[in-house]
C-alpha cells in the first residue's frame, strides 16, 4: 500500500521537475536579455542611424524597417486571412474542396520559413520584378502569416453560437447580413487577437526576408515601397555573427528591442482576448 | 414588411470575393510548390545524381552532395525531439493533471512567451550563453555543435508539443479517470497507466508537429551549429559542428548568381524540405481529421 | 371559408437517410391559431421551419412536395427568401436575444429591410413591444442590454422582434417551454390578441396549452399527420384511436 504512494510522490516530483526544466530557461532567456540589453538602451540607440560599421550609433532604420514591413504584411494578410476564415466558417460545406483548403492551410503553416524566402525570391523579387524591396518582403511575410490568421479567426467565428445566425435569417437577414451585423462584431476581439499573433510572428522572422528585402547595412530610412530596408531580426543576426569586434551592448540592445516589441504585442493580444471573453454576452 | 432592400449586387460581389479568397489558399500551396520545382528541377538535370546525393557539399568545386545536410537536419531534429518529447509530455501532464491552479496560471503564459520569442533571439542567446556552457561541460573545442542546436530546437518545439499534448489529455473522457480511481489505483497510477496511454495518438500528432517545426527551423540553427558541411557520423557527431538544409539555403542564397547551378541546387534543397514537411504535416493532419470524424456530433 | 393562408401539399422531409415527415397535406387558415401537437420527434418543428425556409440552412436536408403562401410556391426557384422570412416570422423554443440592447433587437429586422428613419423605427419599437405585452416593463430601459431581461421578458422580446417586421404569419416553436406559469399566461394572452391580425402557427409545449389556445389543431405522430380538425373538438372527440390515447394521457 505504502509503496504505491511513494511511487506517486516520486512521479509527481518528476513532473514538477520537468515543468521547472521547461520554465527556468525561459525565465533566464528573458531576464538575461532584459538586464544586459537595458544597459544599451538610450535615446540615441533608438533614434540614431548606425555608425562605424554598425559598431556605434543606433538601430533606428532597423526599427522603422520592421514596423514598415509589419504594416505591409498586415495590409495583405488581414483581408486575405479574415476573408479565408469567413469562407471556411460561414460558407464552406463539407466537400473535397473544403477539405483540400483545410489541408492547404495546415501545410502552409508547416512550410519552413526559409522556403517562404526562396519562394518570395523566385516569385516576387525575380519573376514579378519587385526586386529586393519592401513590397516583395511584405508579400512573402503575408503568405507565411496567412495560416495563423485564418485558423485563429476561424476559431473566433465558429465560437459565435449558430443560433444567432438562425435568428438573423429568421428576421429576413441574408447570410451576409448575419455575418456583417452579428457574427463579425461578436468575433472581432478573437480575430484581432489572431491577427496580432500572426503579425508578431512576421515581425520576428528573419529567414523569409533574407533574400527578399533585408539590407545588411543601409543607414537611412526606406524611400519607397520598392526600396530595401534594414529590419530588427536580420540586424540582430548581422551584429551577432557577421561583424567582428561588435560590442556586446549593441547585440543585447538589439535583441531587447526585438524581444520587447514582440512580447508587448503578445501581451496586447492576450489582454484583448481575456478582456472580451469576460465581457461577452454568451 | 415587404420593403425589399436595395439591389443585392454589392453583397453578391463580396460573397464571391470571399469564395475566391478561400480557394486562393490552395492556390498558394500549389504556386509555392510549382515555383520550387521551376527553380529547383534544373539542378537535377545539371548535376549528376551521384554528386547531388553524394557526401561532399563544396559548391565552389561543383560538389553538391546534399547527404551531409540531410543527415545534419535529421540528427539535430531527432535529438531535439528526444529531448523535447518527454519534457513536453511531462509538462503537459503536470499542467493538466497535477499542477495547482496558481502554477498553471504561471506556466501557461510562460510557454506562450517561449512560443513568441523570435528564432533569431533564441539563436543569439544560444550562441552567447548556451554554447560556452556546452563547450565547458563536454570539453569540446567549440560550443557551436549539433547538440547546442538540438537543445535550442527542443525548446522551440516545446510550445507546440505541450499544447497539442494538453489537448490530447483533455480529450480523454473523465470516465476513464474515474474508473481508474474507483478500482483503487492512485492518481499517479491512473495518469500513467490509463490517461497517458489513452492520449497516445494525440501525443503522436504532437511529436510530428514538433518535428515539422524543428526540421524547418533556420536562424537559430544556423547561429549555433557551427555550419560545417561534414557527414555527421560517429559517436561524437553530436558534439561536432553540423550543417542543416535550412542553414545552407539561408547562408548561401544571398551570395549566388541567380540562374547558376548553385542557385538551382539551393532550390532543390528547398524542394526536399518542402516535401519532407508536407509529408509530416499530412500525417499529422490525417490523425487529427480521423479524430474529428470519430468524435464529431453528426 | 376563404383561401387558406398556407397550403402544405404532400410534403416529405429527410435529414440524410432519416425520414422525419411523410406526405403531409395541411391547410393553415388565415387569422387563426393553428396548433401542431404530438409527442416529441413527430416532425412538428421541422414542418414549422419549412414554412419560412429556415431549413435551407441545414446541409443534408431533402424536401419533396410543395408549400404555398397565398397560393404562391415558396420553394419556386428565384423566390425571395429573405422577403419570405419577413412575411413569415419565427419565435424559437429558447429565448435568443441578439447581442445588443432591447431597442437594437427590435429594430434589427426592419433595419436589414432597409428602414433607416429614426421616427418610424421608434414607432415600430413601441408598437411591437406593446403587442408582445412587454412595453410597460421595459419602456424606461430600451437601451440596456437585452440579455439582462428575465427569461419570460426575453421570450416576449423575441416575439416583439418578429412582430416588428409586421409579418403575415407568425410561427412559434414551443415558445413557453422555458417559462414559468405567469410568463406563460402572458405569452398566451398576447397570442390570443395577435390572432385577430396574424396567422399564427404554434407548436405548444403541452396538450393543455394546445387545448387552451387552438382554433385549429393537427396531431402529429412519428412524421405523420394523424388527424386535424377545426376548433377544440380534437381534444374532446378525437376520431383516431392514437389521438385519443395521446390526449387522454395514455402515452407521450
Amino acid at each position: 500500500m505504502r509503496n504505491r504512494f511513494v511511487a506517486q510522490r516520486v512521479g509527481f516530483a518528476l513532473l514538477t521537475l520537468a515543468a521547472l526544466v521547461v520554465v527556468i530557461p525561459i525565465l533566464t532567456i528573458v531576464a538575461t536579455i532584459f538586464i544586459r540589453g537595458a544597459a544599451a538602451i538610450n535615446w540615441e540607440f533608438l533614434t540614431a542611424m548606425p555608425r562605424d560599421g554598425m559598431r556605434a550609433g543606433g538601430i533606428f532604420p532597423a526599427i522603422v524597417g520592421t514596423i514598415v514591413l509589419t504594416l505591409g504584411t498586415a495590409l495583405v494578410a488581414i483581408p486575405l486571412g479574415v476573408g479565408g476564415a469567413i469562407y471556411l466558417s460561414e460558407y464552406a460545406r463539407d466537400t473535397w474542396l473544403t477539405r483540400s483548403i483545410r489541408l492547404a492551410i495546415i501545410n502552409l503553416a508547416g512550410i519552413p520559413s526559409v522556403v517562404y524566402g526562396l519562394f518570395g525570391l523566385g516569385l516576387f523579387v525575380l519573376l514579378m520584378g519587385f526586386g529586393t524591396s519592401i513590397v516583395a518582403g511584405s508579400l512573402t511575410l503575408a503568405i507565411m502569416t496567412l495560416p495563423i490568421i485564418i485558423s485563429t479567426a476561424e476559431e473566433a467565428l465558429r465560437a459565435v453560437p449558430t443560433e444567432f445566425r438562425t435568428v438573423s435569417a429568421s428576421l429576413g437577414g441574408t447570410r451576409w447580413q448575419g455575418i456583417r451585423y452579428i457574427v463579425l462584431p461578436q468575433a472581432l476581439p478573437g480575430i484581432i487577437t489572431g491577427v496580432i499573433l500572426g503579425l508578431l510572428r512576421a515581425a520576428g522572422e528573419t529567414a523569409p526576408i533574407l533574400f527578399t528585402v533585408a539590407a545588411f547595412y543601409l543607414p537611412r530610412l526606406p524611400r519607397s515601397p520598392l526600396d530595401q530596408t534594414m529590419a530588427l531580426p536580420y540586424h540582430l543576426y548581422v551584429v551577432s555573427t557577421q561583424v567582428p569586434g561588435m560590442p556586446s551592448e549593441i547585440q543585447f540592445g538589439t535583441a531587447l528591442v526585438l524581444l520587447g516589441l514582440v512580447l508587448s504585442l503578445n501581451i496586447v493580444a492576450t489582454t484583448i482576448r481575456s478582456y472580451f471573453r469576460r465581457r461577452r454576452q454568451w | 414588411m415587404r420593403q425589399t432592400p436595395r439591389v443585392r449586387w454589392g453583397e453578391f460581389a463580396i460573397e464571391s470575393l470571399i469564395r475566391v479568397i478561400g480557394f486562393s489558399t490552395v492556390g498558394f500551396v500549389i504556386i509555392i510548390f510549382l515555383f520550387l520545382l521551376r527553380e529547383g528541377l534544373p539542378a537535377f538535370a545539371q548535376i549528376d545524381l551521384d554528386n547531388l546525393f553524394g557526401t561532399r557539399w563544396y559548391p565552389t568545386f561543383d560538389l553538391f552532395g546534399t547527404l551531409p545536410l540531410i543527415l545534419g537536419s535529421a540528427l539535430i531534429t531527432i535529438t531535439a525531439i528526444v529531448i523535447a518529447l518527454p519534457l513536453g509530455v511531462a509538462t503537459a501532464v503536470f499542467i493538466r493533471e497535477v499542477a495547482p491552479n496558481w502554477a498553471r496560471e504561471i506556466l501557461k503564459p510562460m510557454i506562450e512567451v517561449l512560443a513568441g520569442i523570435p528564432s533569431v533571439v533564441l539563436g543569439f542567446f544560444g550562441m552567447t550563453l548556451v554554447a560556452p556552457i556546452v563547450r565547458e561541460t563536454f570539453g569540446a573545442p567549440t560550443g557551436l555543435v549539433a547538440f547546442t542546436g538540438a537543445l535550442i530546437l527542443a525548446y522551440m518545439s516545446l510550445p507546440t508539443i505541450i499544447s497539442v499534448a494538453e489537448d490530447a489529455l483533455d480529450a480523454v473522457p473523465k470516465l476513464y479517470r474515474d474508473a481508474g480511481l474507483a478500482m483503487g489505483a492512485t492518481q499517479w497510477q491512473t495518469i500513467w497507466r490509463v490517461v497517458v496511454p489513452a492520449a497516445r495518438s494525440g501525443i503522436l500528432t504532437a511529436v510530428m508537429l514538433g518535428m515539422g517545426r524543428a526540421i524547418g527551423e533556420t536562424m537559430a540553427v544556423m547561429m549555433v551549429t557551427g555550419n560545417a558541411a561534414r557527414m555527421p557520423l560517429g559517436l561524437d557527431a553530436l558534439f561536432r559542428p553540423v550543417r542543416t538544409m535550412t542553414a545552407t539555403i539561408a547562408a548561401e542564397m544571398g551570395e549566388v548568381a541567380h540562374g547558376s547551378v548553385h542557385y538551382h541546387a539551393l532550390f532543390a534543397i528547398g524542394i526536399i524540405l518542402f516535401v519532407i514537411t508536407f509529408l509530416i504535416n499530412l500525417a499529422a493532419a490525417s490523425t487529427m481529421f480521423r479524430k474529428r470524424r470519430r468524435g464529431g456530433l453528426r | 371559408m376563404s383561401e387558406p393562408k398556407i397550403q402544405i401539399q404532400d410534403v416529405s422531409y429527410a435529414y440524410g437517410d432519416q425520414q422525419v415527415l411523410r406526405n403531409i397535406t395541411l391547410d393553415i387558415p388565415a387569422r387563426a391559431i393553428t396548433v401542431l401537437f404530438g409527442p416529441a420527434g413527430g416532425g412538428k418543428t421541422t414542418l414549422l421551419r419549412l414554412m419560412n425556409r429556415l431549413n435551407d440552412l441545414v446541409e443534408d436536408g431533402r424536401m419533396t412536395g410543395r408549400i404555398l403562401l397565398d397560393g404562391e410556391d415558396i420553394y419556386a426557384p428565384g423566390f425571395d427568401v429573405p422577403g419570405l422570412r419577413r412575411r413569415v416570422g419565427m419565435v424559437f423554443a429558447l429565448p435568443l436575444p441578439l447581442p445588443g440592447t432591447i431597442r437594437e433587437n427590435v429594430t434589427y429586422g426592419p433595419k436589414l429591410a432597409g428602414l433607416r428613419d429614426r421616427a418610424r423605427l421608434d414607432e415600430i419599437v413601441e408598437r411591437s413591444l406593446r403587442q408582445a405585452a412587454l412595453w410597460d416593463e421595459v419602456k424606461d430601459r430600451l437601451d440596456s442590454p437585452a440579455n439582462a431581461l428575465s427569461g419570460g421578458q426575453q421570450q416576449r422580446l423575441c416575439i416583439a422582434r418578429s412582430l416588428a417586421l409586421e409579418p403575415e404569419v407568425l410561427l412559434l416553436d414551443e415558445p413557453t417551454s422555458g417559462l414559468d406559469p405567469i410568463s406563460t399566461a402572458k405569452v398566451e394572452e398576447s397570442l390570443l390578441i395577435l390572432r385577430e391580425q396574424y396567422t399564427v402557427v404554434i407548436v405548444p409545449h403541452s396538450v393543455q396549452q394546445a387545448s387552451r389556445i387552438a382554433d385549429y389543431a393537427a396531431f402529429f405522430l412519428m412524421g405523420e399527420l394523424v388527424e386535424h380538425q377545426p376548433g377544440k373538438r380534437i381534444f374532446t372527440t378525437p376520431v383516431d384511436k392514437r389521438t385519443e390515447d395521446y390526449v387522454t394521457g395514455r402515452f407521450g
